[in-house]
């Protein structure tokens, strides 16, 4: 037996602190995930930025006003100039609750029946036409909410005012039904169905199955289950389900400005042809606004985009709360 | 001796309850077309509205009588939710009619080999084509494409491998950034970068407002595929020796490897039809710009609006053309990315 000459390796390090690999791999990975924290801030930086000169000359009434003129002398240096955002504040909101109020009832009935009525192969169909739907470019609502939707939209607003014309809200003085917010609301409508039927959708398939079999066996109905099951548990997802349409319809640029008749005088009259829209202003202002107006642009998308913040904010808390509670 | 009993199916509607149920239907179709006919509502969605009307009534009157009133809100609601269903169906369908039949008629071989800059909107449609939009469009996806993918699988690789202190406000912030309204993100580019460094009109200020908009559409989708990826696999490249680098590089992506592309196209679907920034960024061209860092340049979605607000029925054919190959794009995209989806959970 001869010896055999054995190299033992060295022991290997033992120890707890991260190789360089790993300390490089989790820097870069942490700084894309601070990402979008940064992308946010300097959203909210450059608008308040760019905007602060209109903003400190405005004040309150920036968001309390409604006349938005600028007077230029010849060479083109700002003479006066008042801009003010609360008649188009009043139609954004205006618009996404009639918006709301209209694709709610529909988007909770159509989750319902996603989830307790419709065969599978039914379901699987829908699910997709329903995901697809949200896919959809805003420009190809607003066209075809346009030239298509809008004629029988006009046609149930004259119904309407005809027939339930004593409630302010329907009431108006001049017939014209053309492009008003009720049109803009039954647009946006159609487009945060989606949104607020998936939500829904997965509010409700969460909700417990055994209290669904225990109220079967007590002799329910389907909607008797439904009024005292899923309807307790989802409630409050489903509202935070409407707040992110909520907070959709707000920011909704294109498919508002095809089918909405920018007015700068605050309306509450939902059948007139009259509405505001702050995200519709910046792209109707845009295009021969001089560096001055384009500043009151910037402090405008400040804030829509700080409204759209704090409503989709809130949202997502309660969605996010109740998504915990039900498991 | 055995007998056989022809097993009974309590739960099977009856001859009778069919007869009714027909009945039923059949009064309701009538009473809608009387109604339309007599008072003065015009149109499909009044038969529509009617006829849903009075089925439901009736089926919950009938209800009561046979059953009392919890059948009779049972079968109220039954109509209630199958509306609902219809209601949100026939839009799209509404939609997707109106675009193939206006759009074809624009639609030829000559729409896909030219581009604008000879042409107006309103010349006859034999003039100019989408070539310049379409290869625009491409440009300014394939662009946003670089910037966001890295930054979106970044964030979901925080939020599911290392867990920092973070976690929380960021998985917050980015569903919060997917909420942000595209035209915003179009005024931040233009008074954060096109203002006081570039000064001029081009495909990558475009670009880096869509990236704002997809990057939470890439994360929030890879996080979830993420999500999915057995911890056992993290735990079996640890235990082999790799650092977490190796595990998440050689074992984690690759396992969620069509999850990430399903959550890249998604992405890429919810831009390419994106409008509100492409107006204020690009400058829209009317000719071929191979160029993404210079020049103005064309996509769908402006082709689309500049047409449409030209007016004339030209025009306008111009226009449901050009929806109708966004649409189709959108649609490819979206098939695409269910059928990776699909094949990835049957595994």
């Amino acid at each position: 037996m001869t010896l055999q000459e054995v190299t033992i390796p060295a022991p290997r390090e033992i120890t707890t602190e991260p190789r360089r690999s790993d300390k490089v791999f989790r820097a870069v990975v942490t700084s894309g995930g601070v990402s979008s924290l940064v992308i946010l801030g300097l959203i909210a930086l450059f608008l308040g930025y760019r905007g602060f000169e209109v903003l400190r000359q405005e004040g309150m009434g920036f968001i309390t006003h409604s006349d938005w003129s600028i007077t230029t002398d010849d060479a083109g240096n700002v003479v006066e100039s008042h801009f003010g955002l609360a008649a188009m504040l009043v139609g954004t909101i205006l618009c996404s609750l009639i918006a709301v109020v209209i694709a709610l009832p529909v988007s909770v009935f159509c989750a319902l029946f996603l989830n307790f009525y419709a065969p599978t192969w039914l379901k699987k169909i829908m699910v997709t036409i329903i995901d697809m739907m949200a896919a959809f470019p805003s420009i190809l609502f607003g066209i075809w909410g346009f030239l298509v939707l809008m004629p029988s939209v006009e046609y149930w607003a004259k119904l309407l005012h005809r027939y339930l014309g004593f409630i302010p809200a329907f009431d108006m003085q001049v017939p014209v039904y053309t492009r008003s917010p009720f049109v803009a609301g039954v647009v946006l409508a159609i487009m945060i169905i989606p949104i607020i039927t998936s939500v829904s959708r997965e509010i409700f398939s969460q909700a417990p199955l055994d209290r669904i079999q225990a109220a079967y066996a007590l002799g329910a109905t389907r909607w008797a289950m439904i009024k005292a099951v899923v309807i307790p548990h989802g409630r409050s997802g489903v509202i935070g389900g409407a707040m992110l349409g909520l907070g959709r319809a707000m920011g909704e640029t294109v498919a508002v400005f095809t089918v909405l008749n920018i007015v700068f005088q605050i309306n509450w009259q939902m059948l007139l042809g009259a509405g505001g829209n702050v995200a519709s202003l910046i792209i109707l202002k845009f295009g021969d606004a001089s560096p001055y107006e384009i500043k009151a642009l910037m402090a405008a998308g400040l804030v829509l985009f700080l409204l759209t913040l704090i409503v989709n904010g809130l949202a997502n808390l309660i969605v996010k709360t109740t998504g915990k509670s039900g498991r | 001796m055995t007998t056989t009993v022809a097993p009974t199916m309590p739960w099977k509607a009856s001859p009778r309850e069919r007869a009714t149920d027909t009945a039923i239907f059949l009064v309701a179709l009538l009473s809608s077309y009387t109604t339309v006919a007599i008072t003065p509502m015009k149109g499909k969605l009044a038969y529509f509205a009617v006829f849903f009307i009075a089925y439901a009534l009736l089926t919950a009157i009938f209800k009561a009588q046979q059953r009392g009133s919890a059948a009779a809100k049972d079968a109220l609601v039954n109509s209630l939710v199958a509306i609902g269903a219809i209601v949100t169906v026939i839009p799209v369908i509404s939609i997707l009619a109106t675009v193939l039949k206006n759009g074809l008629p624009g639609i030829s071989f000559g729409l896909f080999t030219h581009d604008m800059a000879l042409a107006t909107p309103t010349d006859p449609l034999s003039n100019g084509g989408i070539l310049h939009a379409i290869t625009g469009t491409l440009l300014l996806v394939a662009v946003a494409l670089v910037l966001s993918v890295p930054i979106g699988i970044l964030t979901a690789l925080y939020l599911t491998e290392i867990k920092g202190r973070f976690t929380g406000p960021i998985r917050f912030l980015v569903q919060a950034m997917s909420g942000v309204p595209s035209i915003v993100a179009g005024l931040f580019i233009l008074s954060a970068v096109l203002y006081p460094i570039t000064k001029a009109y081009s495909g990558l200020m475009g670009s880096l407002a869509l990236t704002i908009l997809m990057i939470p559409t890439i994360a929030r989708t890879s996080e979830e595929v993420l999500n999915l990826i057995p911890n056992d696999l993290r735990e079996a490249g640890t235990a082999l020796g790799g650092t977490q680098w190796r595990t998440v590089a050689m074992i984690v992506l690759p396992a969620a490897k069509s999850g990430l592309v399903t959550a890249i196209i998604l992405g890429v679907a919810r831009i390419a039809g994106e409008t509100a920034p492409i107006l204020l960024l690009t400058g829209g061209g009317d000719k071929v710009n191979p160029n993404a860092f210079n020049g103005p340049m064309g996509s769908l979605p402006y082709y689309i609006w500049k047409s449409f607000n030209a007016g004339s029925p030209e025009a306008i054919t111009r226009a449901w053309a050009g929806l109708l190959v966004l649409v189709g794009l959108v649609l490819i995209l979206f098939t695409s990315a269910r059928f990776l989806g699909s094949r990835k959970a049957a595994k």
